[in-house]
């Protein structure tokens, strides 16, 4: 008698141990999200891709289709080569283009898909060509600053003037 | 010990390697007794019954309240950066790849590893230990391959109820209590937790460290002088020895597994 109550509780204990790993693995791991549906792999040539990491999303308006599945770098044309993984279910035309997009202002960088207009879809092994690289903020900040040293000295000075203490508010 | 006569270093080098032989001997044994201890499940289940169940309360209490706490700080650091949202994520992180392993191992340690020195020091101080020898038991294969493999098969039990419960605390004082939008914690803890990179990392951790902790607590047991002030040792040097081992092996088993 004894022993059988023990059962039923190492067998309790057995399956709270179980459900606990489940639990990890379900809700705070997303295991859904590796979905067990077919994917088929399309390439994409980036001239930069930031802080793009392997496993983050492929968007396409705003909706998961697919994931990056590794990057590399090309020593032929000095690009990242970017693997993409999509699902099956979701067809793109083949001139589709990719970029590079940044979930709020410091969020994480995922891929966002635009559909071209072609009659023929992406297949298995192809490449996206028409890719926009991801936005380096130190890029656009001397960008800016070149523009700034670039305009002739006298308009600016009058136009930099009301401009300064717009900051400070 | 005087340290300048080679003898007395060559007698306590030499020891301390019969300590080590003995230690390793023991480990294979156990670990090879694996198919005869799971032909007599009936001693592993009484044996899981002591270790586990019973040390699920105080794991499910840690184990909330060091979510409670996570959640508290990670908060007050995230904050300052307007990412109060990520806080699931480092609560989920925190315990998966790290706190919920390690706090699991050294409570284990303390709440089932001393009670098992103590329980077969004192068979072997009551000499019940050589009485079974005498009976041709061998107490290795009765004794201590079923309380090896019971904790062995606990420890990632209870360290996944501890990250899980440590989860739900977390989510207890995100949610709830400072307000943090349920939909953006759950999300940014999915995107941001591997299954296998993360999860399944910290279960591997476990593993080990139930390894580990049984072990020192079985070697401290066997190993003892069977006399009360030999038992009581033993039993520190359980709580001591397997909590450094545990602390140190976390330190490798992260560089090893994270790093790459």
């Amino acid at each position: 008698m004894q022993k059988s109550r023990h059962d039923v509780w190492v067998g309790l204990f057995v399956m709270v141990g179980a459900a606990a790993v489940l639990f990890l693995a379900l809700k705070a791991g997303n295991l859904l999200t590796l979905n067990f549906d077919e994917t088929y792999q399309v390439a994409a040539k980036f001239d930069n891709i930031g802080g793009l990491k392997p496993r983050a999303a492929v968007k396409s308006a705003g909706v998961v289709v697919g994931r990056v599945e590794s990057i590399g770098f090309d020593d032929k044309t000095y690009q990242a080569r970017v693997m993409l993984q999509l699902e099956k279910k979701f067809a793109f035309p083949k001139d589709s283009s990719a970029k590079i997009l940044t979930a709020g202002l410091l969020g994480e960088q995922y891929l966002g898909l635009e559909p071209g207009a072609a009659e023929k879809n992406l297949a298995a092994g192809d490449t996206i060509t028409q890719t926009q690289s991801a936005v380096v903020l130190e890029n656009l900040i001397s960008q800016f600053l070149y523009s700034k040293a670039a305009e002739p000295s006298a308009p600016a000075t009058p136009a930099a003037q009301p401009a300064a203490p717009a900051p400070k508010k | 010990m005087n340290w300048l006569n080679p003898a007395a270093v060559g007698l306590s080098v030499r020891s301390g390697l019969v300590d080590v032989g003995e230690g390793a001997r023991l480990f294979i044994r156990l670990v090879a007794l694996v198919g005869a201890t799971f032909g007599r499940v009936r001693l592993v289940v009484d044996q899981l019954f002591f270790l586990g169940n019973r040390s699920l309360s105080i794991i499910t209490v840690s184990g909330l309240f060091v979510g409670f706490v996570l959640a508290l700080q990670g908060y007050y650091t995230l904050q300052r950066y307007g990412s109060a949202e990520a806080v699931g994520l480092l609560v989920a992180l925190s315990l998966v790849r790290e706190l919920g392993p390690v706090v699991t191992a050294l409570l284990f340690a303390g709440r089932a590893g001393t009670s098992l020195t103590a329980e077969i020091g004192l068979m072997k101080a009551g000499e019940q230990l050589a009485a079974m020898e005498m009976m041709a038991v061998d107490p290795v294969k009765r004794v201590l391959a079923p309380r090896f493999w019971a904790g062995v098969i606990a420890m990632p039990l209870l360290a996944a109820v501890f990250s899980a419960v440590g989860v739900l605390g977390g989510w207890i004082v995100a949610v709830p209590l400072i307000g943090i939008d349920p939909g953006s914690f759950w999300s940014q803890m999915q995107g941001g937790v591997g299954v296998w990179a993360d999860v399944g990392n910290g279960v591997i951790k476990s593993v080990v460290f139930g390894f580990t902790v049984t072990f020192i607590a079985l070697l401290q047991g066997y190993g003892c002088k069977p006399t009360p002030e030999g038992v009581s040792a033993a039993t520190t040097r359980t709580v001591v020895m397997a909590s450094l081992a545990v602390l140190a092996l976390d330190f490798v088993l992260t560089a090893m597994m994270f790093s790459i």
